[in-house]
């Protein structure tokens, strides 16, 4: 008090000092909330972009198709044993195969087409239909409606991710008339105006002596390619359908600017596809096979069954291992170990243990489970023999902290009644460390769900086409599933990949809602 | 056998006639405490009356609840403590390598500075001594010893329609009656009790105080307290505690108002400490 009157300059000074302290208050504010923001904001990109790539895959188009179930092609060896029948791959192929053939006839022409309209379906698609009828053997002889996936170029064609197209209006169409070398003539006044631009401002875009663009003219069911396009005038040339429905149905024209010869679907295949559609035959349904289906070279059929099923298997092992492992040797190093110069060196080696890079214990397990101890390859037993390697580390380190976080009266409040160290430990200790363990536990695990490196080393990158039904079968597990994918060529891989990258999350968010739970659930205050 | 040091005359009846007839419950001679190689406690030999307040005053660090703990043998599960001398407890030595440290702190109960209730209901936080040392033949033997702890420890009352809430739900004072009533559920023979009140407030602590001298008639009881009217209050008997050495020892009233050492009479005034 004496001293603010003495110096009259030290009330101004302080002030000064207290307006800097503000500032830098504030400034590590402004610094916090921007770091918060800025991996809120990655976080949202990934799930956004991850997101809206699976949200494509989310549902794919099907098929329908009405077959009879000729018993001369389904079982063809009299009677039919029910294995022959779900076996019988080849005959529902036919049958689905001869269906497009009745829809489409002119496709019947020529090898090329017949190929064409095979394309539609993969074979290994029919064979869901084919092990249900071998389960209701009454289903012979009697008409059903077959439900396949269409080929994945076509799908992503209709989902408007593959092959780019401009849809144009077509006006008034006055006459068709057969033309003497094929085809047909059709006008109308002004009819391709819009057409006729269109084309002009893609061929600005490529080169010079780059072929014509497809255009494709559709009216109702029927698909039609033109070319010698004018503004009033232009040659047809019919791909399926009827010419009568381009005169009675609106048309509409379709500018497909990639070249036929460098797309995987053909304009055939399109105007095809079309129809089927007009004709309501194809669904876009949820794709439900993305988890009830296993590994397969076709991106319509493949689903994630298999990696699921050996994850879990694989998770299994490595809990059994690492948690019993880890929690108990955590206990004993805390709890009863001495501290001496012995454990000090285990414990910075677990230390150690915990930062060693994850494809190194993939090379310890090929050595050590495959190669030594002649465990099968590409297994869940020696996956999960291996991520536990990788976890009990991890497992430990948070055991220790959780046990550390109980408080020391506890544990001479129960010395002191008499209880034994064993019994102070078991009874009070390890009790209510067990939310902090279980966490550590989870989350250790929770990550090495997420490891594909070490897998690599030991064999589970195989295609694997069958769910494994041991720890000792073949199998994959969902990140090598997802590197697997990613690295396959086909376009439609690509949304795939990015929903099984959503059903990984899906699981490691169940997890980590476990520990969110649990600790909640079990976190008690003292 | 020793009879307790200082003018009997100034002892009250009972805890004379008491140490006339056992003699010293407990009984330390020479006892050195060293952590690593600092030496705590020098040379203390001194012994505690049955059904008697011993309280054990002194500065901090001077060594008390080191002593306090060596009676128990609280001391084993510190890294590098070490107890020298002997501690006869009923002319046993506790530090003998056939006296197990579990059975020893069965019989000599020990109640803690901050209250330490286990986070478990009320009624298992009385039932786990009980349990573990198999004292109770079935549920209703059980419940019969948690009603008579609580009694003695004056909960009863407050607590008899909850038994299963949380122990760590009471207040302080209620919390440290807790513990002291799981101490005396395993039927000790001492109660030592390191700094009990220091922190509840003084309501709480004049009830402890009150369930102190109720305890004295049953038990050996050794406090070690800040507190000098607490000692004045509560005690029969006093050892005062400097720079680990026992300066002095006495009857309670003795080392009050006539204290033979000058450091004594120092502290009890105010004038370091």
């Amino acid at each position: 008090m004496t001293d603010t009157a003495r110096n009259p300059d030290s009330k101004a000074k302080a002030m000064k000092r207290l307006k800097k302290r503000r500032a830098a208050d504030g400034r590590f504010r402004f610094y916090g909330l921007s770091a918060i923001l800025t991996a809120l904001g990655a976080l949202a990109v990934l799930v956004i972009t991850i997101g809206s790539q699976a949200l494509s895959a989310a549902t794919y188009h099907v098929v329908n198709y009405d077959i009879t179930l000729d018993p001369a092609v389904i079982a063809p060896e009299g009677a039919g044993r029910p294995e022959d029948i779900g076996r019988n791959v080849e005959g529902f192929y036919g049958l689905v195969r001869d269906n497009l053939l009745e829809t489409f006839p002119e496709a019947a022409e020529d090898r090329a087409s017949r190929r064409e309209v095979a394309d539609f379906v993969t074979r290994l698609a029919v064979l869901p239909t084919a092990q249900m009828v071998a389960k209701q053997p009454e289903l012979v002889g009697t008409r059903i409606t077959l439900t396949a996936p269409l080929n994945d170029d076509l799908d992503l064609y209709l989902k408007g991710q593959g092959v780019r197209e401009r849809k144009l209006d077509v006006g008034a169409i006055a006459s068709i008339k057969g033309e003497a070398e094929g085809g047909y003539r059709v006008t109308g006044a002004g009819a391709f105006d819009a057409v006729v631009a269109a084309m002009a401002v893609a061929a600005a875009d490529l080169p010079a002596d780059a072929p014509e663009p497809s255009v494709l003219l559709t009216a109702g069911p029927s698909t039609g390619r033109l070319t010698e396009i004018s503004a009033g005038s232009a040659h047809l040339e019919l791909l399926t359908g009827k010419i009568r429905d381009f005169a009675r149905l609106q048309s509409k024209a379709r500018l497909i600017v990639a070249l036929e010869s460098e797309r995987t679907i053909s304009d055939q295949q399109i105007a095809w596809t079309l129809a089927l559609k007009d004709m309501d035959r194809i669904d876009r349904v949820p794709r439900t096979t993305l988890l009830t289906n296993s590994d397969s070279t076709y991106p319509e059929l493949a689903g994630g069954l298999a990696a699921i099923v050996g994850s879990l298997l694989t998770m299994l092992i490595t809990a059994l291992v690492a948690m019993p492992i880890g929690i108990l040797a955590a206990v004993y190093l805390e709890e009863f170990a001495p501290k001496n110069r012995v454990t000090e060196f285990i414990e910075v080696n677990i230390n150690n243990l915990a930062a060693v890079p994850s494809i190194v214990f993939g090379l310890l397990g090929a050595a050590l489970y495959i190669n030594f101890l002649g465990m099968p390859r590409s297994a869940p037993l020696v996956g999960g023999l291996v991520l536990a390697l990788m976890t009990f580390p991890v497992v430990i380190i948070a055991s220790r902290a959780a046990l550390k976080a109980v408080p020391p009266s506890v544990r001479s409040g129960a010395l002191a009644v008499g209880a034994s160290q064993m019994q102070t430990v078991f009874h009070h200790v390890v009790p209510l460390a067990a939310p902090g363990i279980l966490t550590g536990a989870i989350l250790g695990m929770a990550r090495a769900l997420g490891e594909s490196a070490p897998l690599l080393l030991i064999g589970m990158v195989a295609f694997v086409g069958d769910v494994p039904r041991s720890p000792t079968d073949e199998s994959t597990v969902m990140p090598v599933l997802i590197f697997s994918w990613s690295n396959n060529a086909e376009r439609a891989w690509e949304p795939l990949t990015s929903a099984m990258i959503i059903v990984l999350l899906a699981f490691l968010l169940l997890m980590n809602g476990l520990v969110v739970f649990l600790r909640r659930k079990y976190e008690r205050r003292w | 056998m020793d009879t307790s040091q200082g003018n009997p005359m100034m002892d009250d009846g009972l805890t004379l006639q008491r140490t006339k007839d056992g003699g010293p419950r407990i009984d330390c001679r020479n006892i050195k405490v060293f952590y690593g190689q600092a030496e705590a406690i020098h040379d203390v030999s001194m012994s505690f009356p049955d059904r008697a307040v011993t309280a054990l005053i002194g500065p901090s660090g001077c060594g008390k609840s080191t002593f306090l703990r060596c009676l128990n043998r609280m001391n084993d599960t510190i890294e590098n403590c070490r107890v020298e001398g002997k501690i006869l407890m009923d002319g046993e030595d506790i530090n003998d390598a056939d006296v197990d440290p579990v059975l020893l702190r069965s019989r000599v109960g020990m109640v803690f500075q901050k209250p330490n209730p286990f986070p478990k209901s009320i009624y298992d936080n009385i039932a786990y001594g009980p349990r573990i040392h198999g004292l109770a033949n079935g549920r209703e033997d059980l419940d019969a010893i948690v009603e008579k702890s609580l009694r003695r420890a004056g909960l009863w009352d407050e607590v008899k329609d909850r038994l299963s809430a949380p122990g760590t739900g009471l207040s302080g004072g209620q919390q440290q009656r807790l513990c002291i009533a799981r101490a005396i559920a395993v039927q000790p023979e001492v109660i030592l009790m390191d700094e009990p009140c220091s922190a509840l407030d003084p309501i709480a602590t004049a009830r402890i105080e009150e369930l102190i001298d109720e305890l004295r008639n049953r038990y050996c009881i050794v406090i070690v307290t800040h507190s000098m009217q607490q000692a004045a209050r509560v005690s029969q008997r006093t050892a005062f505690f400097h720079l680990g050495n026992l300066v002095e020892m006495g009857d309670t009233g003795q080392i009050f108002t006539n204290p033979r050492e000058k450091r004594t009479e120092d502290y009890i005034t105010g004038r370091f400490g």
